[in-house]
């Protein structure tokens, strides 16, 4: 494990699988003439049901890592597990599959398809399914949007949704294939606070039904709805330790909105 | 991806840019309009030069005087002329495959009549001529065995010739002269049109063989003796039991060369189509030019359609797109628009060709193999043109695609 990463149960509840387990990861670019050491050696593992923030300014390498995590890149050197396969040495198609299968991913700029129904942009990821057992894609697609709370608009085309109810779409759209783990990048970084609040109260109803959830953010108001912490620097993991103050999104907005009651 | 939804997302796209697709698709649509008019047009041609031979006769032998090559020297046919009223005799008389056989004398002359005169060809032929050149009588008869026995003054008018002669109508039993000789008109032919050469079948008198000779040419010459084969089949074996009846009337030897050429309608036939063949050819060639330069503008929008869509393609991607299913999708696409354009050219250019065929009297025949060949080329067009952007589409790295402004 990391340096300064002491407090996290690994060894003791290696009885539930790590969804996640990342051992040695590095990461060099070549541009050019340039090498750039994206990722300098991160360890990590991730258990079921987990919530993480994952943190860092732009350059810390948390944007490679959250690639890698997500299986569009492959590491330079180390290992990646993810649900038990080991994903270094898999083809392009089988990462393809990966994703679709075991990973579901929510944007900061929501990235639906424009011009394309709620209910269809959710339907997507089914459609390109290969195991075959995702039949009935439409009914699958129509209770993903009702779990978000968008049941009411499944005919919607994105430009008529606000951005708290596009983000819906997309996390709608990540849960369909009941994946594994979901990704997050920046979530709220489109939104303005309140509608944050709705989205992080949302992420951490659905990590109470038992989703696996890592947030990539670099706002700590965000950061501190999460079970744990992990904060990247220079392509290392400076902290990996349990959210000392973890806040409930939904209290929150319950306070802010007696606030804006009570004048 | 299901075949339902591929179709499904393609037509969603398509459907996006109205305007565009439309565009892209013109290119095709003229494309392939153009390319079934001018087969239209050029299979008009030929299938009207094949009606024109066909009128020539059934199973038509044409034996004219004079060899292609004599003693390698060609000399082309004609050269000298010696074909006999003897030969005719004899091939009537040994030949056993042939159903009718007929010399023609041929002759130019002024006609006159008491209601106008006219300039025309004279065929001096006997009564096989009719059945020869599968050529009845509209009104009154052909002339009869008796006739042609005497040499009496009895003629047959061409359509164009009757009219000329005798505007007023009823030429038949009427009284003219040609070169001061004085016929009874005894029938009008059924009009035949052009031949094949553009000449008027229509102009012209027919008139028994021995009063051409004894009355108006004078000379013991026969310009052309036609035949004609009891079925298809026999014509081979007619034109070699011709050939050597022919030979043997002539005295050649082991080592001498035919005097004379022996062609058939086919081979008329042959040499007339193969030329309107090429011409067919052509002008599909030249516009198959246009299909292409419509194939490179659906080219030239699906790369600007991978382009405005890369972030979509990013996406597709990130929730687990295969290569080959960004690569389909996008071929799907073009083969669409391809595919559309294509049927719709058919339909354009079915109505071009009618309207090519009305506004200048040509006949234009559209083979119905020209509306598959014309859908499954403009297919063909879509996937040739669609791969390279599709292939971009499909080789892009998700990361920098979902990264794309």
């Amino acid at each position: 494990m990391n340096d300064s990463a002491p407090s996290v149960p690994d060894a003791a509840a290696s009885a539930v699988p790590d969804v996640i387990r990342v051992e040695g990861v590095t990461k060099v670019y070549h541009m050019g003439s340039q090498t750039v050491h994206a990722l300098r050696g991160i360890d990590l593992s991730v258990k079921r049901g987990e919530m993480i923030a994952v943190m860092g300014h732009s350059g810390s390498g948390k944007s490679t890592l959250m690639n890698m995590l997500g299986c569009l890149d492959v590491p330079s050197a180390g290992t990646y597990y993810l649900d038990g396969v080991r994903v270094n040495g898999l083809t392009k198609n089988q990462l393809a599959d990966l994703r679709n299968q075991k990973l579901g991913f929510v944007f900061q700029g929501f990235n639906l398809l424009a011009r394309t129904s709620a209910l269809e942009n959710v339907e997507l990821p089914l459609l390109y399914d290969r195991s075959g057992k995702k039949r009935d894609t439409r009914a699958m697609a129509k209770h993903s949007l009702d779990r978000v709370g968008l049941g009411q608009r499944v005919d919607h085309h994105p430009s008529e949704l606000s951005g708290g109810q596009q983000q819906r779409v997309a996390i709608a759209r990540a849960l369909v294939t009941e994946p594994t783990v979901l990704l997050a990048d920046e979530p709220t970084g489109n939104l303005d606070s309140r509608t944050s609040l709705e989205i992080m109260a949302l992420f951490q109803e659905l990590n109470e039904q038992g989703i696996t959830i890592l947030i990539v953010t670099h706002e700590p108001d965000i950061a501190c709805y999460a079970k744990r912490l992990v904060e990247v620097r220079d392509g290392h993991i400076l902290r990996d330790e349990p959210m000392a103050n973890r806040r409930s999104a939904s209290e929150d907005l319950r306070a802010l909105g007696t606030e804006n009651l009570s004048p | 991806m299901k075949k339902a939804t591929l179709l499904k997302v393609a037509t969603q796209s398509i459907l996006k840019n109205k305007m565009r697709t439309f565009l892209t698709m013109l290119g095709i649509v003229i494309g392939v309009a153009a390319v079934i008019v001018m087969v239209a047009v050029g299979y008009g041609a030929q299938s009207s030069i094949e009606k024109q031979i066909g009128a020539l006769g059934t199973n038509m032998i044409m034996i004219m005087p004079g060899a292609s090559a004599v003693g390698g020297v060609n000399q082309g046919a004609a050269t000298f002329n010696r074909l006999t009223p003897a030969d005719y005799e004899k091939l009537q008389r040994e030949s056993l495959m042939l159903s009718g056989i007929s010399p023609v004398v041929f002759t130019n002359a002024q006609a006159i009549s008491s209601q106008g005169n006219w300039r025309t060809r004279i065929n001096g032929v006997s009564t096989d001529y009719q059945t020869i050149r599968d050529w009845p009588v509209d009104e009154g008869t052909f002339f009869t065995e008796p006739d042609l026995r005497s040499a009496r003054k009895v003629a047959v008018l061409g359509k164009t010739v009757a009219k000329n002669l005798f505007p007023n109508g009823d030429a038949v039993g009427q009284q003219m002269q040609i070169r001061d000789v004085p016929f009874t008109v005894v029938g009008i032919l059924r009009p035949k049109g052009q031949n094949a050469g553009g000449q008027d079948s229509d102009d012209i008198i027919v008139i028994p063989f021995t009063t051409a000779q004894g009355r108006l040419s004078g000379r013991q010459r026969v310009g052309q003796i036609i035949a004609s084969a009891s079925s298809p089949n026999d014509v081979p074996a007619a034109q070699e039991e011709i050939r050597s009846i022919l030979r043997e009337s002539h005295r050649l030897g082991d080592g001498e060369d035919d005097d004379f050429t022996i062609r058939n309608q086919d081979e008329i036939a042959a040499a007339a189509s193969s030329t309107t063949k090429v011409m067919t050819l052509l002008l599909a060639a030249i516009a198959s030019i246009s299909l292409l330069v419509g194939g490179i503008g659906i080219m030239n929008i699906m790369l600007v359609s991978v382009t405005e869509r890369t972030r979509e393609i990013g996406i597709r991607m990130a929730i687990g797109a295969r290569g080959s299913d960004v690569l389909t999708q996008f071929l799907v696409e073009s083969v669409a628009i391809s595919m559309l354009g294509g049927l719709i050219g058919v339909a354009i250019g079915f109505a071009g060709a009618w309207l090519v065929g009305h506004l200048t009297g040509w006949s234009t025949v559209t083979p119905p193999e020209a509306v598959l060949i014309a859908v499954a080329f403009s297919a063909a067009v879509g996937v040739f043109f669609g791969f390279y952007p599709a292939r971009q589409a499909a080789s892009l790295n998700p990361i920098q695609a979902l990264r794309y402004e």
